[in-house]
């Protein structure tokens, strides 16, 4: 986890520390136990056919937790997540597994943001952030929005 | 289609409250599945000295038809129901929308109750879409409303 960030030091236009992703078939069975979500177009190649897809593909909602965690690494252990929204626009593939433990060669995903606006209301200090997954040819397959509240230094 | 006029009944239909018990194990399988290492999640050594004190859950750790409950039931099943028996083929999630409002703590006893909160139709690129939104409010054990989640069912 990164350094702990303040909300003075963030400004419009900052990133957010960038989250590798790779997502592989066995990842979504262990996502499908956790969050039992056992949809079988998840983890069944024909059942996903049947749904007009090419084969079992990344829920959603695995994507989602990617981006909250993208957001909690960031904010470190002051900040707090308020809110949280993205869309599934595009499907994404998982890895094949070559052994037990690793995955095949392949495509990482990344999880990315941007700062787009730090305001004060009451006495919280929030920052709003475009947030997105992003594929390997760069497309981003699943856009959304944070916004947090970050520790204030004060005036000193 | 008429189709549509039937599913748009479910609007404002309510479950009655889930309730579930939000373990320990059960947020140290969902970080593994997600692939988050932040000890916060798994070691008590750790939590007890952090500002909460204790486990907590990452932050999004809800949704549906995740956690909300272990199977489909009440109104969520029956729209669903009815829209597989409308003819939609192809069911896909088309994203969350999360207000986390306060910390969920490992032991905290979670009250969750659905609402179908909109069916609409709108005519996308590959024809018209149905969409099904509903909504979820968990409340804790000591009364106060921990967070709020919309997801959007998108059907054709």
């Amino acid at each position: 986890m990164a350094k702990e960030i303040y909300w003075e030091d963030v400004e419009a236009g900052n990133e957010v520390t960038p989250l590798p992703k790779i997502p592989t078939t066995q990842m979504l069975v262990k996502w499908a136990g956790a969050s039992g979500d056992f949809n079988p177009a998840h983890y069944e190649d024909a059942f996903a056919n049947s749904q007009g897809l090419e084969r079992a593909y990344v829920h959603g909602q695995l994507k989602r937790a990617w981006l909250c965690q993208l957001m909690t690494d960031w904010i470190g252990k002051q900040g707090m997540l308020k809110t949280l929204s993205c869309q599934f626009r595009a499907v994404d593939w998982p890895r094949r597994m070559k052994t037990m433990e690793e995955p095949q060669e392949g495509d990482t995903w990344w999880c990315k943001g941007t700062v787009t606006k730090k305001y004060i209301e009451g006495d919280e200090h929030f920052v709003d952030c475009d947030i997105w997954v992003e594929n390997a040819k760069g497309e981003k397959t699943t856009p959304g929005k944070a916004t947090v509240v970050l520790p204030f230094k004060g005036l000193s | 289609m008429a189709a549509i006029e039937e599913l748009k009944k479910f609007i404002d239909k309510t479950d009655e409250p889930y309730i579930m018990e939000v373990e320990k194990g059960a947020i140290k399988r969902y970080a593994e599945a997600i692939g988050d290492p932040n000890p916060i999640y798994h070691d008590e050594e750790y939590a007890r000295t952090s500002k909460h004190g204790t486990i907590i859950s990452p932050p999004g750790f809800f949704g549906w038809p995740v956690k909300s409950r272990p199977h489909l039931s009440g109104v969520r099943k029956e729209l669903l129901e009815a829209i597989m028996k409308a003819g939609y083929k192809r069911l896909l999630d088309g994203g969350s929308e999360f207000d986390f409002l306060l910390p969920v703590r490992a032991g905290d006893t979670l009250a969750a109750s659905g609402r179908i909160a909109d069916v609409y139709e709108r005519e996308g690129k590959a024809g018209k879409l149905m969409f099904a939104v509903t909504e979820t409010t968990y409340i804790n054990q000591n009364g106060d409303r921990v967070a709020n989640v919309r997801s959007t069912l998108v059907c054709s």
